[in-house]
C-alpha cells in the first residue's frame, strides 16, 4: 500500500452513468485485481475502485455514478487532485494461467480483468475474454481487449450486441482456468459450471480498505477473511456461497 | 524541546497518542507503512474467549463526518490471539501494548483477562463493557452500575495489570457507571465507545447495516466525547483516557484539557492510515503554538 496525490487527466463519460477516470501520479507496483481507495471531498470514508489499468505514472479507473461519492467524483475536472491509496488487496495469481485462461466480466466486472489481460499478453499467453452486459448500449472495452490481442466475445442479455444470453453460457471448452469479476449470481454460477480452476474478484462495502476495521469480512473455507486485505481475489475453492448472498 | 510524555496507571508513555481498538488491528497491518513504535501505544482488536465471525455484512455505513460500524467483535479468540497474533505484534512493536477484552458473561471476561494478564507485552487490560453491536453481553454490562461493578471486581480479582474500563456513552449518566467502576477497583477509564446509531437506504427502505443499528464514531462524536470526558474526569480520581472522533493534535489537547491523561485515536486511522503518526509528529508544533512545555501539565486544566 502507498498513499499519493494524483492529478486528474481525464474524467469522461463512456456510456450512461459509467465514466473513466485517468489519473497522473505514481501508483507504485500494481498487481492486476488490486484496487485503489480514493478520498472524496464531502465523504468521510474512502471509496474503493478496481484498477482497470496502470503504468509507471498513471492509474485508470472505470466507475458507475451511483451515489453521493461517485457524483462528487464525476464532477472532478482535469487538473484537480485526489488523495489515493494504491496497491491494495491481493490480486489475481498469474501463475494459474499456464495454458488457456478465459477472463469473464459481468457489467463493470471487466475493469480488473483489463490490467490482467495486459499482463498475461505481455507474457505471451493466449487469452480469451467474455464480456457480459445487459444490452449493447452498455458494452465497453470490447475493442480495447481485442487491441491487446485477446480473443474477445461480447454477450448481452437482450441479444442487442454479440451473442444473446449470459456470459456464463459462453465458457470456452478449451479453457484451462478462469478469472472472473461481476455480480455474485454470475460468479456463483461460474463456480458451479466451470470444470477448471478459477479465481474471482469480490465486491464489498468497505470501511478502511487495508485490513484494519474488519468491515468487509466474508466466510471462506479457511475461516473469516477480509475482502480488502485477504482478497478481493479469492480462489474458487475458497468461497462458501451460502454466506455471501 | 516539548515534553510529550505522560504516565498512564504507572506506565510511562513517550506521548499520549494511543491507536484505538478495532481501528489498528494487531499493529502489524500498519507497520509496513511506518515504524509504529512512534506511538504512545495502541489497543489491539477486541478479544473474546471464543472465536467470533461477527455480524453479517454490510457492517459499515457512511455518516456525516463519521461512520457507523456493526462489526460485532470479529476476532479469532483469545487462544489464537496469544499464539498467532501477539508474536507478529511483538515483531514490530516493542512497547507495552493495551489488550482490549470483551465478553458475554462475567466468566468470559475473567477467563480472557486472566489469559492476557500473563502476556509479558500486555501493559494494560482495557475492559470493553460498551460494545453496542453484540447481543446479550458487551454494552449490557456498561449500562448498569451494579453489573459494571461486578465484572470489574471479578476481573480485578484474577489480574495483576492495570485495568482500564472502556465506557459507553449510551447511558443517561455516565458518571454513575464511572464511579461504580472506580469503586470496584478499576485503575483507569477510557471513553467513549461508539454512539448507537443507524442509517436507512432510500432505495431498499431498509437499514443500511445488516445488524440494523451500529455504532457512530468519527469527528461527528468529538464534542459529545469531550463533554463526557470532562464530566467523568471531574467525578473520579483515577486516570481517564479520552477518545471519540480525535483526528488532530489540537483535538488531543482539547481532550487533555478536559481531563484525559492519554488519548485514543480511532476512526481517523480508517481514512488515513498515517493519522496516528501524523498526530505524534505534529504534537510538538501545536504544543509550542499554545505555550505548552510539558503536556502532562495541561491534564484537566480546563476545569480551572
Amino acid at each position: 500500500m502507498r498513499q499519493g496525490i494524483f492529478t486528474v487527466e481525464e474524467n469522461a463519460p463512456l456510456t450512461g452513468r459509467v465514466r473513466r477516470l485517468r489519473l497522473r501520479g505514481d501508483p507504485g507496483p500494481v498487481e492486476p485485481g488490486q484496487f485503489a481507495d480514493l478520498r472524496i471531498e464531502g465523504c468521510f470514508l474512502r471509496r474503493p475502485f478496481s484498477v482497470c489499468d496502470a503504468a509507471e505514472n498513471s492509474l485508470t479507473l472505470v466507475y458507475r455514478v451511483l451515489g453521493r461519492g461517485t457524483e462528487t467524483l464525476a464532477a472532478l475536472l482535469p487538473g484537480d487532485e485526489l488523495d489515493v491509496l494504491t496497491g491494495l488487496g491481493r490480486g489475481f495469481d498469474l501463475g494459474l494461467a499456464e495454458e488457456r485462461p478465459v477472463l469473464l466480466g459481468g457489467g463493470l466486472g471487466f475493469t480488473p480483468l483489463f490490467l490482467l489481460a495486459r499482463r498475461l499478453r505481455e507474457r505471451g499467453t493466449q487469452v480469451s475474454v467474455r464480456l457480459g452486459f445487459q444490452s449493447g448500449d452498455q458494452a465497453l472495452y470490447e475493442e480495447a481487449f481485442r487491441a491487446l490481442g485477446c480473443e474477445t466475445l461480447v454477450v448481452t442479455q437482450d441479444g442487442s450486441r454479440g451473442e444473446k444470453g449470459l456470459v456464463t453460457d459462453f465458457l470456452p471448452e478449451e479453457a484451462s482456468c478462469f478469472y472472473a469479476c461481476g455480480p455474485v449470481g454470475m460468479l456463483r454460477t461460474l463456480c458451479e459450471k466451470a470444470p477448471c480452476p478459477g479465481q474471482l474478484s469480490l465486491e464489498a462495502r468497505m470501511g478502511c480498505g487495508f485490513g484494519a476495521c474488519m468491515g468487509c469480512t466474508v466466510q471462506t473455507a479457511a475461516g473469516p477473511r477480509r475482502v480488502c486485505r485477504d482478497g478481493p481475489v479469492f480462489g474458487k475453492e475458497e468461497l462458501l456461497w451460502q454466506t455471501q448472498v | 524541546m516539548a515534553d510529550t510524555s505522560v504516565e498512564l496507571c504507572g506506565i510511562r508513555l513517550t506521548n499520549p497518542v494511543i491507536a484505538a481498538s478495532g481501528t489498528f488491528g494487531y499493529g502489524y497491518e500498519f507497520a509496513g507503512l511506518y515504524d509504529i513504535n512512534c506511538l504512545g501505544t495502541f489497543s489491539f482488536k477486541g478479544t473474546t474467549h471464543k472465536p467470533r465471525f461477527g455480524n453479517p455484512t454490510p457492517r459499515i455505513a457512511e455518516a456525516p463526518a463519521g461512520l457507523l460500524n456493526a462489526v460485532g467483535l470479529q476476532n479469532p479468540g483469545v487462544e489464537a490471539v496469544i499464539s498467532q497474533e501477539l508474536p507478529k505484534l511483538k515483531a514490530c512493536f516493542h512497547k507495552p501494548v493495551m489488550a482490549n477484552v470483551s465478553g458475554f458473561s462475567v466468566e468470559d471476561y475473567v477467563y480472557t483477562c486472566s489469559m492476557l494478564d500473563q502476556e509479558p507485552q500486555v501493559g494494560w487490560l482495557e475492559l470493553n463493557i460498551s460494545c453496542p453491536n453484540v447481543h446479550g453481553g458487551g454494552m449490557s454490562f456498561g449500562t448498569d452500575p451494579a453489573a459494571a461493578g461486578a465484572v470489574v471486581r471479578a476481573v480485578k480479582a484474577v489480574t495483576t495489570k492495570p485495568l482500564i474500563v472502556k465506557l459507553t456513552p449510551n447511558v443517561t449518566d455516565i458518571t454513575a457507571i464511572a464511579l461504580a467502576c472506580e469503586e470496584a477497583g478499576a485503575d483507569g477509564l477510557s471513553l467513549i465507545n461508539t454512539l448507537l446509531a443507524m442509517r436507512i437506504d432510500l432505495d431498499t427502505r431498509r437499514p443500511v447495516l445488516a445488524n440494523g443499528t451500529g455504532g457512530l464514531s468519527g469527528p461527528a462524536v468529538f464534542p459529545v466525547a469531550l463533554r463526557m470526558v470532562w464530566q467523568v474526569a471531574r467525578a473520579v480520581h483515577i486516570p481517564v483516557v479520552g477518545l471519540g472522533g480525535v483526528s488532530s493534535a489540537e483535538d488531543l489537547l482539547e481532550m487533555m484539557l478536559a481531563g484525559a491523561t492519554a488519548v485514543e485515536v480511532g476512526a481517523a486511522n480508517l481514512v488515513d492510515p498515517y493519522a496516528c503518526r501524523d498526530i505524534v509528529l505534529d504534537l510538538p508544533r501545536v504544543m509550542e503554538k499554545y505555550g505548552i512545555e510539558k503536556i502532562s501539565d495541561i491534564i484537566g486544566a480546563a476545569h480551572g
